[in-house]
């Protein structure tokens, strides 16, 4: 490899300063350490040692984390359309070739235009490119639906790049989630587009089956609130004739239901989870809390029930909409997150609790999982703060001793 | 009441190259430096000395005109060599071209018996005048003491947990009644208790099992049990206001020295060791050694680092370069200047993290020693990680926010935070950790420079 190292050293003096190139100098920096680690040494002074761990390393565990919920993805955006227009016997090739193609595309467009964004500001602003979109731009794919057009992808990652993170200073500046307010974006910009038939990608020349209605768990419980037929019920009833039991518990909790790319699957989103806290890149206290918040809440509303979606049993609340994806990917990011240990139990169970009780009593807003995390975001600094106080109140009333 | 304090938090980094228990012979180096950069806090060094100046070990050579009383002197005799002096003509080094018979400049001795009828002004002035006053180190601020101060307490830690720290027991083997003597003079310098703290985990040293008129507590536990400021936190912690004073065992000794032997004695046992050492064992040599002959022809690599000290908080120094007041300790590197295809990201077993993310399977092989080179395995960024730093740190602070009370210069924070009760060494394991690669301790530092000089 010392040829391309060679190749490298010959192209730097350009981007140095002084050089021709010397505004893209970060450019070729991001080339250059991504291809080989720097040959950066210790001060002086201090630690003449350092752990072998760096930002590349760590934000590339959050992204192996996420394959499984990519490949997942794929194969049940290519299952799903099978089965809406009828032909659920379709060989499992097909069905990844289909769901290759709606997706694959999404995940290009949000990598290519997020990284353009990210270079420009590097050369605008002259601060390296940063690690974190390499998990942003993952995650934005996993949360749009699959029908979801290039265009506002594009455009969703263009408005959450700049104005959740570059406005912010970059990536460990910013205050919101950056995946999550893409998502958000496209969720109040355009909302007709995101909402209704969007989540089964059912294709131009395809006609949907009878009985297809591109309704999602979480919007035939919110029906139940009118209807008053038992949520359980409306959700085993569903697709009867053309997908028997598409949305029975087991189908929901394996994620072969529609819905966005990369969410619909609960058991994806552990194995997520268990790489992320084996490898501790992810709190698993912010996973369990999330979790115990959403079980917690929902059981609450099974005590207080005045209508049939509050008494839908509490574990459904775990397996349908994107709540594990949430919790797992979104609400463990450590710069939105609260950074304190206690805090991230509080910050943790509020958004489990938000979420429940978005679902159930905001008609406006069949998910709550983003809307939660986005707001926990904003009181993660506050509940720090509370968190930080007692720690100086436990120095100050030694002093006193 | 002696204590027994069991620490989880920490991290021990297992270095290859850990020196042989065993006292080697070598020629003794030709200079010896005494380095004002060795202490926090010197503001105006006045030399007493010029280049030609013959001195004998004790003779004052420097002292700082803002803290005049306290004389440092020469740890060797010897002719004046060469004054090194850095940026803005700042003194680096006084070097001296050692004797071949060390001579002494004589104050008085005093019997075991007379020790104890000595007045604590008495202890104070022959401390001053006999240059070994600098070896006791306030707390906060990590710097040289104020003799007019009466500290709360005075801590002594016996034991070094740092990487490839040496063994106390080889150091200071035989050395029981200065130790004692010095902790009888200390005792008087001090209205509360003199602790010294010993190790659990490990056999200890009857210089230091068998000490009076102080109180032994145990700590158990990864590094940085061993650091004196987390025995502080624990035993006594530092609030505002509060003055502690912290002896190594080696300034114990050379106090304890001075009243009875009637001599400053510099001479001490370093340690010579690292995974580029062909032979890493002991040396008997005095402070401030030059470590050219500990090296030459000792190294299985000549592109190495030298670093005065342990790999956490040592500094790098030149092959004719001289170890510092307080080392006890000269590690060897491998220089890692090199660039390595796709480091960042190719499985290894070679390479040590604290993280699971990189280290996931250490944990089955927790002995393993690591060859580990200077390079810094990654570019700085912004805090992005959090947790990590509260992992390694068995005290209750939070380090990231008293890092960002620093950063916004907010005195406050700082001081609500805790900055009183830490110095860099205390802080060396989160730099070793952070992802984000920032240079911590030099970070505390300018946030306590803040503090005690704004």
């Amino acid at each position: 490899m010392k040829f391309l190292r060679d190749a490298l050293d010959k192209v730097k003096p350009h981007f140095e300063k002084g050089g021709k190139w010397e505004k893209f100098y970060y450019i070729y920096e991001a080339h250059d350490t991504l291809l080989f680690a720097p040959n950066h040494t210790t001060k002086p002074k201090g630690a003449q040692i350092r752990d072998a761990i760096d930002m590349k390393r760590m934000m590339m565990t959050v992204i192996i984390a996420m394959i499984p919920c990519l490949l997942f993805g794929i194969y049940n955006v290519g299952y799903q359309h099978f089965l809406a227009i009828g032909q659920p016997d379709a060989g499992l090739l097909d069905m990844i070739i289909v769901g290759a193609i709606q997706v694959l595309p999404v995940v290009v467009v949000s990598y290519a235009v997020g990284l353009g964004v990210e270079f420009a500001f590097s050369v605008i602003r002259q601060h390296p490119i940063n690690e974190g979109f390499l998990v942003t731009g993952m995650l934005i794919p996993l949360v749009m639906p699959p029908d979801i057009p290039l265009w506002q992808v594009a455009l969703a990652t263009i408005f959450a790049v700049i104005i959740a993170k570059e406005a912010f200073g970059g990536t460990g500046m910013n205050v919101l989630n950056v995946a999550l307010t893409a998502r958000a974006f496209l969720y109040f910009a355009y909302p007709s587009q995101i909402s209704g038939n969007v989540w089964t990608y059912i294709g131009a020349d395809n006609q949907a089956l009878d009985g297809f209605t591109g309704a999602t768990p979480l919007a035939l419980g919110a029906t139940t609130v009118e209807t008053g037929e038992k949520v359980v019920t409306s959700l085993a009833s569903y697709g009867e004739g053309w997908a028997d039991g598409l949305y029975s518990f087991s189908n929901m909790f394996f994620g072969f239901m529609p819905g966005c790319i990369g969410e619909t699957s609960t058991l994806m989103c552990l194995i997520g989870a268990i790489i992320l806290i084996i490898t501790g890149v992810g709190s698993w206290k912010v996973i369990v809390s999330v979790f115990a918040g959403a079980y917690g809440m929902g059981w609450l509303l099974n005590l207080l029930a005045v209508n049939e979606y509050m008494a839908m049993p509490a574990h459904y609340h775990l397996v349908i909409g994107g709540l594990a994806f949430g919790a797992v990917y979104m609400a463990t990011d450590p710069v939105t997150a609260a950074q304190t240990e206690t805090g991230k139990w509080i910050y943790g169970l509020l958004i489990g609790m938000l979420t429940v009780v978005i679902r159930v009593f905001n008609p406006a807003y069949p998910e709550g999982i983003m809307l939660a995390i986005l707001l926990m975001n904003v009181f993660a600094p506050l509940i720090d703060h509370y968190i930080v106080i007692a720690n100086k109140k436990r120095r100050l009333q030694r002093a006193t001793v | 009441m002696s204590k027994f304090i069991k620490l989880k938090k920490g991290f021990d980094i297992n270095l290859a190259g850990k020196a042989e228990k065993k006292i080697a012979e070598v020629g003794q180096p030709e200079t010896f430096a005494y380095k004002p950069t060795s202490f926090h806090g010197i503001l105006r060094p006045k030399l007493k000395v010029k280049e030609g100046d013959v001195v004998k070990a004790g003779t004052p050579i420097l002292f700082d005109k803002t803290n005049d009383k306290v004389l440092h002197a020469a740890p060797v005799s010897g002719e004046v060599v060469e004054i090194r002096r850095g940026e803005k003509r700042k003194i680096l080094e006084i070097v001296i071209l050692a004797d071949k018979e060390i001579e002494f400049e004589s104050f008085q001795k005093y019997s075991t018996s007379e020790l104890s009828t000595l007045t604590k002004e008495a202890a104070i002035e022959q401390m001053l005048a006999g240059g070994v006053w600098p070896n006791i180190i306030q707390r906060p601020y990590g710097v040289i003491a104020d003799p007019a101060e009466a500290p709360k307490a005075i801590f002594i830690s016996a034991f070094d947990t740092h990487p490839l720290a040496p063994d106390f027991d080889v150091l200071f083997k035989g050395q029981e009644v200065a130790f004692q003597a010095g902790i009888d003079v200390l005792k008087k310098l001090t209205t509360g208790t003199v602790h010294v703290n010993i190790d659990a985990d490990a056999e200890v040293s009857p210089v230091f099992s068998q000490v009076k008129n102080a109180q032994i507590n145990k700590f158990s536990g990864p590094h940085p049990a061993g650091n004196v400021g987390v025995q502080i936190h624990h035993l006594d912690p530092i609030s505002k206001g509060d003055v502690a004073w912290t002896v190594t065992p080696f300034g114990v000794i050379q106090i304890g020295k001075l009243f009875l032997e009637g001599k400053h004695d510099a001479s001490r046992v370093i340690a010579v060791a690292g995974s580029e050492v062909s032979k890493p064992q002991y040396y008997k040599t005095y402070t401030g050694a030059s470590i050219k002959k500990f090296v030459e022809g000792n190294l299985t690599n000549d592109h190495v680092r030298y670093v005065a000290g342990n790999a956490l908080t040592g500094e790098k120094i030149a092959i004719n370069g001289h170890l510092g007041h307080f080392d006890n300790l000269l590690t060897v590197l491998p220089e890692g200047d090199q660039y390595e295809m796709l480091g960042w990201i190719l499985p290894t077993t070679k390479k040590l993290s604290f993280q699971r993310a990189f280290g996931l399977l250490s944990f089955l092989n927790p002995k393993k020693e690591y060859v580990i080179d200077t390079n810094t395995k990654g570019e700085p960024r912004a805090f992005v990680q959090t947790g990590v730093f509260e992992k390694v740190m068995p005290m209750d602070i939070l380090p990231t926010y008293l890092l960002k009370a620093i950063l916004a210069e907010d005195f406050d924070e700082m001081e609500a935070l805790g900055i009183y009760e830490v110095i860099e060494e205390d802080l060396a394991l989160c730099e070793f950790v952070d992802v984000s690669k920032h240079e911590i301790q030099e970070i505390l530092r300018e946030g306590i420079n803040l503090i005690q000089y704004s």
